[in-house]
């Protein structure tokens, strides 16, 4: 980087959106051709292998989390309306979805107070801090809701964040094995499963398998937001008084 | 066209529902009301709009993409996450399992018991 003419075109790229939002894309479109060469093997999930590549890159070139995210936000950003999307494949499901109805709120139920009471109690056996039993309870919900509920109850809600996402690719690469291990052949039942426990990334893998199990993936993350929001201020304080902290 | 129309009315919807979600100060995120709305919209109309359609199919096809900025953020927590790495990853990683594993049987169970054996041969049939 001797060249003057070098070292500016590095200072306007590394101040500039550009680069951050390219080497996005261009991660996941290696990420995502690798994927699809492994026949599409959960354990290639695109975003393990484009976030590695990303942050491989990001700190071989001292470049700061901050710096990248000026570019990586603007795809980070279509996560809202990708959600309100959802919505569509939801109402294809519709004849499907109600005569499900029963099932579906009594699974999800069980599966949220599941996912939140069984991360608190386990960190708190393996004798994790309690800001790290506070920012694992809300792991298996949407990132915005997953942080609302984090720093409500006591816990870090950008190291929520970071553990909602491990927790999401956690499920997306167990949940086709886990499923087929348990015998559990219905799409609506594994769609379930994986949109309460692994929210949007459980998601976007339910999505490659089939269309009806992405639909109720999503209407289970959308539906555990809810319950999550309404039931992990409640679970803790029962918690509490079951097992001392 | 139909790309741009059906992406304007979905950034409307998540609009009014980051809106409502202010003004009422319920906890849940903006998108998803926005994606209750929607949901009761086309139940209402009683079809999908072809703009719509394509938009979602467009952004859902390559839904994984959009977490990859997010995920990139592990690297900010790499200290808090090493210091205390054996609770997080077994309480992470089991509780992720049982989740899964337990919503799957009783969502199986449930809907055996009560919806029965027609609804699973219809589904057979699709």
């Amino acid at each position: 980087m001797n060249d003057p003419g070098l070292k500016d075109i590095w200072v306007y790229l590394s101040a500039s959106p550009l680069l951050g939002l390219t080497i996005t894309l261009v991660a996941y479109g290696l990420a995502y051709r690798l994927y699809l060469r492994t026949n599409s093997n959960p354990l290639a999930n695109p975003v393990v292998t484009s976030v590695a590549m990303l942050i491989g890159l990001l700190l071989l070139t001292g470049t700061s989390y901050n710096d990248y995210f000026e570019g990586g936000q603007f795809v980070h950003f279509l996560l809202g309306p990708a959600t309100v999307a959802l919505a569509v494949p939801l109402y294809q499901q519709f004849s499907r979805l109600r005569q499900l109805w029963m099932p579906v709120t009594i699974s999800l139920l069980c599966g949220v107070v599941i996912a939140a009471g069984s991360s608190i109690w386990l960190a708190r056996i393996f004798s994790g801090s309690f800001e790290i039993q506070m920012s694992l309870a809300p792991k298996s919900a949407t990132a915005p809701v997953a942080m609302g509920i984090s720093e409500k109850i006591g816990g870090l809600p950008s190291l929520t964040a970071v553990l909602v996402v491990i927790t999401g690719i956690t499920g997306a690469v167990l949940g086709t094995k886990l499923f087929e291990w348990i015998r559990v052949k219905d799409d609506t039942a594994k769609g379930i499963a994986m949109g309460v426990a692994a929210h949007g990334i459980g998601t976007a893998r339910a999505f490659q398998v089939s269309n009806q199990m992405g639909a109720f993936s999503g209407l289970a993350m959308a539906l555990s937001a809810f319950a999550t929001a309404l039931l992990v201020p409640w679970l803790v304080d029962l918690l509490d008084a079951w097992i001392p902290a | 066209m139909q790309f741009l129309n059906g992406i304007t009315l979905l950034l409307v919807y998540q609009l009014v529902g980051e809106v409502t979600v202010r003004l009422l100060g319920v906890p849940i995120p903006g998108p998803v009301l926005g994606m209750v709305m929607l949901f009761i919209t086309l139940w209402i109309r009683g079809s999908t709009p072809e703009s719509v359609e394509t938009a979602s199919t467009g952004l859902l096809s390559h839904l994984s993409l959009l977490f990859v900025p997010a995920g990139v953020g592990m690297m900010a927590h790499f200290s808090r996450i090493a210091d205390e790495w054996l609770p997080i990853t077994l309480a992470l990683l089991l509780s992720t399992v049982i989740t899964m594993v337990a919503t799957a049987l009783v969502m199986q169970l449930t809907t055996r018991w009560l919806v029965g054996s027609a609804a699973k041969e219809e589904q057979n049939h699709e």
